[in-house]
């Protein structure tokens, strides 16, 4: 029984060929789209996601645009339940114009290269870097945009910090995990401080960020206490949380846009849902004086009804299924066009479910009003009916 | 001879629920395309209103925002001794020190937290910014830790209610009033004392210092002079230039954003219109071959099908439109990455934005209505009417 529904279900999805292909077209793009955008939400997440647990990140309690004194490291690091201290300093420069942007930081390197084993450098690339005061690392993707090649000397224009900055170019490392950033660039801190000194006499010796590497992930929030309550009610107070809630902490600031894109990428479900309500309204009108002889001929009328469910049911199948196997190309072609701007851009599983639940959706709520019409209506207004 | 549009119109009304679904999905399109163009008009407006023309502003060479600049007391006064810095009624030069910094508040509902801009500023800072009204207490007093919030703070963030007080630079800072600056920047900022806030962040340099000019025509000059001066090393902008600058990043992100939304969109609705106008051709195909025997010309059948697309996505078109005008009631409240701190500002419907939603939805409607109406202006009089 269930194989002669099928079977005429799918009949009555190819009668109107023209119709069955441009809903099918119409289901893709939808479906495709909304992989997409489900895919750029994923990818704010990412620097949340790659964040390491047993990574804590203290930095000034008024906001980030204040630093702290570097004299913290060494406080920090005698604290319970850290393993190791290295800190990190936002740079903000300009690489030829403004619209080159990628981050920089200037970071302690020795302490702070061991605490992301994430970035694979090349061992002898590494020892360069570590004794070149000049010296930068770069990310592959970064070195790929821009075509560097070690060696290469790379001029970047201080915003926070005045000057023109020539680094050699020492390494590229390489992410671990795919969703490792391959988008930054680092230098030597060291650098930094000295040409602050040298310019602001009263200032440097300060950074924006300490990362704290712990012994155990479960300690994160009494370490972070045990830190912050040493500075409480001093001339910069601290805040240290996980790396992931900082990274996090990120996205929340700009949770408008994220939000946007989120109902939006519903509304495209919605909008497909229009289009393919409509095709199966129309079939179904089309067909009423034959829903009615199968009535007639003695079939349920909830055969009637299962008929035109399993229509839309297929074509959102094959519709959702098109969709899903597009968003992996239509993923790549992005990654390439968005360069630079998401340092990862992978499609993750739960996107595909979503998608799927998605196209299932649009199924039911499309067949629903037709199937309702056309399981209540009597036999002699069915064979009436004209088109 | 043309097909009376009567015809057009009943055809519609005949296929109420096909009618509903096709101009309902091109509206959500439309809704999303003036939305996204709202929003984008809404933070230009809102960075273009925040300065006046009559100001400039002085920050660092190469610093891009205030919170990144610095200028000393001695490079200020020099700026402020420049002869084109208006007086006021008592003779006082109408430049004002201003300290920018950047403190993480909770937002209300979610207690995120975000970052919010804090201006040190004065007497001067006020005159020169006359859009600034305290709306609930009362201003700062002058030498005080004392602070009034911008209206979207006041708003959107977790105890910055009057009475209470902001812990920052190791003072409490108490919030005596509320300000409106109309539809600008300022609402999203917290001001107090410069010199206060000077001593509170321990810092040896204003972030910016702006003054009104007595002829502000001259400009051009003005800049040039203090550009020659060779002690100086800051660089000076109109206050509005200043902040329009502050939304090219964003601004061409939403229009990108928009532009990619609305195309893929947009392919759907037509899909939709196409099935649609497809169906009402095959539907009609008896009507149409009637049609050509009374003696209508081909192009009126194909006119009059065009017709019924246009009119359909015009209705899509309208419907879109009238709950994006209601979305100017909202505002957005999300941080500016190139300031890195948090802007508010609301949707805004502009005539040109109107124009080019309608626009929008004829186009998706001339495209999805085309190929039927050149399928049913194509139809040979005889098969049609056999066809029926």
């Amino acid at each position: 029984m269930l194989g002669f529904l099928i079977n005429m279900a799918l009949k009555n999805a190819l009668r109107h060929r023209l119709r069955a292909c441009l809903t099918l077209a119409g289901l893709t793009i939808a479906i495709l789209a909304f992989g997409l955008l489900s895919t750029v939400v994923t990818a704010w997440y990412a620097g949340a996601d790659a964040a390491s647990d047993k990574r804590l990140v203290t930095r000034s309690a008024i906001s980030l645009a204040f630093s702290l004194p570097i004299s913290y490291a060494e406080q920090i690091r005698a604290v319970d339940g850290v393993t190791s201290v290295a800190w990190a300093n936002w740079f903000g420069g300009v690489y030829i114009n403004e619209r080159n942007f990628f981050p920089q930081f200037g970071v302690s390197a020795a302490s702070y290269l061991p605490l992301y084993p994430e970035f694979v450098l090349d061992e002898a690339q590494k020892a360069t870097f570590l004794r070149d005061r000049q010296g930068c690392v770069a990310g592959r993707k970064l070195a790929a945009r821009y075509g560097w090649k070690v060696g290469d000397t790379i001029p970047i224009r201080g915003s926070i910090y005045p000057g023109t900055y020539n680094f050699v170019l020492r390494g590229i490392y390489t992410g671990r995990d795919a969703d490792t950033n391959e988008e930054q660039f680092f230098f030597h801190w060291e650098l930094l401080n000295e040409r602050i000194k040298k310019i602001y006499p009263k200032r440097g010796d300060s950074t924006g960020v300490f990362v704290v590497g712990i012994k155990d992930a479960g300690d994160a929030a009494l370490v972070s206490q045990r830190i912050d309550a040493m500075y409480h009610n001093s001339v910069a107070e601290t805040l240290t949380e996980t790396e992931k809630s900082f990274q996090l902490g990120f996205v929340a600031m700009l949770s408008t846009v994220v939000l946007a894109i989120q109902v939006v990428s519903y509304v495209v479900i919605v909008i497909i849902m229009a289009v393919m309500a409509n095709t199966m309204a129309m079939a179904a009108r089309e067909r009423t004086s034959e829903y009615a002889t199968l009535k007639a001929l003695g079939f349920a009328p909830s055969i009637v009804g299962w008929l035109i469910l399993l229509e839309s049911v297929l074509l959102c199948v094959v519709g959702g299924a098109l969709g899903i196997a597009a968003t992996f190309p239509a993923v790549w072609v992005f990654r390439h066009l968005l360069d630079g701007i998401f340092p990862t851009f992978n499609v993750a599983t739960g996107t595909l479910w979503q998608q799927a639940a998605g196209a299932l959706v649009i199924s039911l709520v499309a067949a629903a009003v037709p199937m309702w019409q056309s399981m209540r209506v009597r036999i002699v207004d069915g064979l009436r009916a004209v088109g | 001879m043309k097909i009376p549009l009567t015809y057009v119109w009943r055809n519609m009304v005949k296929r109420r629920l096909t009618t509903t679904l096709t101009a309902g999905g091109m509206a959500l399109v439309v809704f999303v395309f003036a939305t996204v163009l709202m929003m984008r008009a809404g933070l230009e407006q809102t960075l273009a209103d925040t300065g006046s023309p009559a100001n400039i502003v002085a920050i660092r060479k190469g610093a891009q925002t205030e919170v990144q600049s610095g200028v000393y007391r001695a490079d200020a006064a020099i700026i402020e001794s420049d002869p084109n810095v208006a007086l006021d009624g008592k003779g006082q030069r109408l430049a004002s020190r201003e300290v920018d910094v950047l403190i993480s508040l909770p937002r209300r509902g979610s207690g995120q937290k975000s970052n919010v801009v804090v201006r040190g500023t004065g007497a001067a800072g006020l005159a020169i910014r006359p859009q600034v009204h305290v709306i609930a207490g009362r201003l700062f007093r002058p030498g005080s830790s004392e602070v009034m919030v911008g209206r979207s703070i006041a708003e959107g963030f977790a105890g910055v209610q009057i009475g209470s007080t902001l812990r920052f630079g190791r003072r409490d800072w108490l919030v005596v009033g509320e300000f409106d600056a109309g539809r600008t920047g300022f609402n999203s900022e917290v001001w107090g004392d410069t010199e206060q806030m000077m001593q509170a962040f321990r810092r040896i340099s204003y972030s910016a210092v702006v003054f009104r000019m007595q002829e502000p025509d001259s400009y051009v000059a003005t800049i040039a002079r203090l550009d020659g001066d060779q002690r100086l090393s800051a660089e000076y902008k109109r206050e509005t230039q200043f902040y329009a600058d502050q939304s090219k990043a964003m601004s061409t992100f939403i229009g990108w954003l928009g532009i990619a939304l609305s195309i893929v969109f947009s392919l759907g609705a037509i899909i939709g219109a196409m099935i649609t106008m497809y169906a009402a051709v095959s539907n009609r195909v008896g009507e149409i071959g009637a049609l050509r025997a009374l003696g209508f010309p081909r192009r009126s059948v194909m006119t009059a099908f065009l017709a019924e697309s246009l009119a359909l996505s015009l209705v899509g078109g309208v419907a879109g439109l009238v709950p994006a005008s209601f979305m100017q009631l909202l505002s957005v409240s999300t941080m500016n990455f190139q300031t890195f701190s948090e802007l508010a500002f609301s949707f805004t419907l502009t005539p040109g934005i109107v124009l080019a939603s309608l626009i929008f939805a004829l186009v998706m409607g001339l495209v999805g209505g085309f190929l039927p109406a050149v399928r049913a202006s194509r139809m040979k009089i005889v098969d049609a009417l056999r066809a029926a």
